[in-house]
């Protein structure tokens, strides 16, 4: 059962490699993706409880985050296939092959159980990410690949480098190194304290840079902002949040260890900083996509300080896990939709862009909204969540630092985000074969952010029990 | 056995000092070829041999060893690049740096908590001057193919450290982990045949300044 959920699209990479017609070959990725939605569904509420020396498990942390891959998946496969009948000139075999094993390494690091696996996953997902990025192929991109390649590359290095750390902390404790999770989790407290806490930096240095905490970002802005919106989506909201759960398996480790402390004021720091780079650099950023990728930076911070602080701040980070995914997704392939439009990202060359393009502009906007945190969108319930568990915990300077920093990257967005979708126009509209909005292009966008405001209203109660579960698996050692 | 594997040691370390020295990006690929090879003998001299130890050294030998530096090779030959250019530090400095990492690597490596068996080995050491030596060449060189020899020197002092935790990670993870590691490689070779026709037959990473806030 779960094999299928990794092994699938793999097999459909495979089929759109051999497929010599590109005109099907985009159908592969819709089909596969619901396909695998549908797995996903039934494997999830099954919930297999690891075995101490399985590779493959699925509990509540690996269920989330898988739910929340699987998803944004399914809606932005839509898109993906509106968008590469959009580009039927190019070769599209690199692309598909690449994006279905994306899904399937993603999968993976969902589903492992085994540090080594998880590892391998995530390397994986950085190798097949970048021919994504630079599918536009100019200057531009090729820089953007490069240093994402590399930058990541050396930083899931270090990820390794903490893994071996890890494994030698219970050579040295248990007479035997292995790093299956479970095996890790029941015998924590006889890990060697010294090389754990070593190992968590490094673990956290190293998939903190896949995650995009600042001071590790430097990549994200570029990648971002030279990827096609359906990617950045994809990286934004998935990626990210396959990297945010392989720090988690890092903070089981050191929570049943006991040495939660120390994790968390780590986690903290990186939190607090990414804020402050978000808001330092969201401020006068006049290119749209490189501002989402500094709210995505942002978004990761929250994240960070959720689980750092604990308690009910944790419950609020799973659901914002989820929201901050579906959000960005319809966020970047609006970003895209207006790029392909106006050919430029720039904010002075795409003002007023509600005028021609009424549903990506609006559900740009509307997603501005619901990404800054404003009510009755979900990410209000989720920060608010975050916060209420922040002023619990007895943290008031961190509250309202917290605040502060949100209305600032709040205000730094907007100042962008309006004038681009309510802006001035300038001169007449042209005649030209120019992008339009069509069902399959602005129709996905549009279904995310319905289903943020959809969460904000009613949350379901087998959704609250997993974020519930998810937050438990990080609380008390299993 | 300990001997040789401590010959095995001290020669990496010469090869990591003869990589940081030189500008000859040949020889560097080579260097770095003969680094991965004999570090691919250590898993059966240091664990005994087993068949989990064979199937890792013959695994990395293939890579490490052959395949790997083929690539380079070829990239080097098709970008018709030989010489790094001035490197952003000299190579005197970058060999004296050098220096002063390996040889904090050795105090640095007897003060950590390590199992008796451990102590006083020269695996640790090795492993950490090499980390120390990649990461040197990642900071200090232009080139995008310099800038890959020092992952892959990284990832060599990753391998030594390695060693020691045979049990660690099952023989089908290793090969998952060395899969990735060729992929890595051969993406970043494609990769830097399209900086190389983006910016007119060079692949010095100082022309990739074009996104910047």
């Amino acid at each position: 059962m779960l094999e299928t959920i990794i092994l699938l699209p793999a097999a459909a990479a495979l089929l759109a490699g051999l497929l010599p017609w590109a005109r099907l070959r985009p159908l592969l990725v819709p089909a596969t993706a619901l396909a695998h939605l549908v797995l996903v569904c039934r494997a999830l509420p099954a919930g297999l409880p690891g075995t101490e020396y399985a590779m493959l498990g699925i509990d509540a942390l690996g269920g989330l985050t898988l739910l929340v891959i699987s998803l944004l998946y399914a809606v932005s496969s839509l898109y993906a296939f509106g968008y590469l009948r959009c580009h039927q000139e190019w070769d599209n075999r690199i692309f598909i092959c690449c994006l279905l094993l994306f899904l399937s390494a993603m999968s993976l690091a969902a589903l492992a159980r085994h540090l080594g696996l998880l590892w391998v996953a995530v390397e994986t997902t950085t190798l097949v990410s970048a021919p994504l990025i630079y599918y536009n192929r100019n200057k531009y991109s090729i820089e953007a690949t490069w240093k994402y390649l590399l930058l990541c590359s050396v930083g899931i290095a270090l990820a390794m480098l903490g893994i071996l750390f890890v494994a030698y902390a219970d050579l040295k404790g248990y007479g035997e190194a292995n790093i299956q999770l479970d095996h890790l989790i029941k015998n924590g407290f006889l890990l060697s304290r010294p090389w754990l806490r070593a190992g968590f930096v490094f673990l956290l240095v190293g998939f903190g840079t896949k995650m995009g905490l600042a001071p590790l970002h430097t990549w994200k802005p570029d990648a971002y902002g030279e990827a096609p919106g359906l990617v950045g989506g994809l990286l934004a909201g998935g990626l990210t949040s396959v990297a945010f759960l392989a720090i988690l398996r890092a903070m089981q480790i050191m929570t049943a260890a006991g040495q939660q402390a120390i994790a968390r004021q780590c986690l903290l720091a990186l939190g607090v900083t990414s804020l402050l780079f978000a808001a330092v650099f969201v401020i006068r950023q006049h290119d749209i996509k490189r501002m989402l990728a500094y709210s995505s930076v942002e978004h990761m911070g929250i994240l960070a300080i959720g689980v750092a602080v604990g308690g009910l701040a944790t419950y609020g980070a799973m659901f914002h896990l989820l929201n901050n995914a579906l959000t960005k997704g319809a966020l970047f392939m609006c970003a895209g939709n207006i790029h392909r439009h106006y050919g430029s990202k720039r904010q002075c060359e795409i003002l007023g862009s509600l005028k021609v393009l009424p549903v990506s502009a609006g559900v740009f906007l509307a997603g501005f909204l619901a990404i800054a945190g404003s009510p009755p969108f979900a990410l209000f319930l989720s920060e608010f969540t975050i916060l209420r568990g922040i002023f619990n915990t007895g943290h008031p300077v961190l509250c309202y630092l917290f605040i502060l920093l949100l209305v600032v990257i709040f205000i730094g967005m907007g100042s962008t985000v309006i004038p681009v979708t309510l802006g001035p126009t300038y001169g007449e509209e042209v005649e030209s074969p120019r992008y339009r909005d069509t069902l399959l292009t602005a129709g996905p966008p549009l279904l995310l952010l319905l289903a943020v405001f959809g969460l904000g209203l009613y949350l379901p109660e087998p959704l609250r029990l997993l974020f519930e579960n998810a937050a438990a698996a990080l609380e008390v050692p299993q | 056995m300990a001997n040789v594997v401590n010959i095995i040691l001290v020669a990496v370390i010469l090869l990591n000092f003869y990589v940081l020295g030189t500008s000859r990006l040949g020889a560097c690929v080579q260097a770095v070829a003969l680094q991965g090879a004999l570090l691919s003998l250590l898993p059966p001299l240091v664990n005994g041999w087993s068949i989990h130890g064979l199937g890792l050294a013959g695994g990395a030998f293939l890579l490490k060893g052959l395949i790997i530096p083929w690539l380079l090779l070829r990239a080097i030959r098709q970008l018709r690049i030989k010489r790094e250019i001035e490197p952003r530090i000299g190579y005197i400095p970058t060999l004296v740096l050098g220096t002063v990492t390996t040889a904090a690597a050795f105090i640095f490596g007897d003060q950590l908590p390590l199992l008796p068996a451990h102590l006083h080995s020269m695996i640790i050491p090795t492993s950490l001057a090499t980390l120390a030596a990649g990461f040197l060449m990642l900071i200090t060189r232009r080139k995008a193919i310099t800038q890959v020899l020092g992952y892959l020197i990284f990832e060599n002092g990753i391998f030594v450290f390695g060693i020691l935790l045979a049990e660690a990670m099952p023989l089908m993870v290793e090969a998952g982990v060395l899969l990735d590691m060729l992929v890595a490689i051969f993406v970043m070779g494609i990769v830097m045949n399209h900086i190389n026709r983006e910016f007119s037959s060079s692949i010095d990473t100082d022309h990739l300044n074009l996104l910047r806030e």
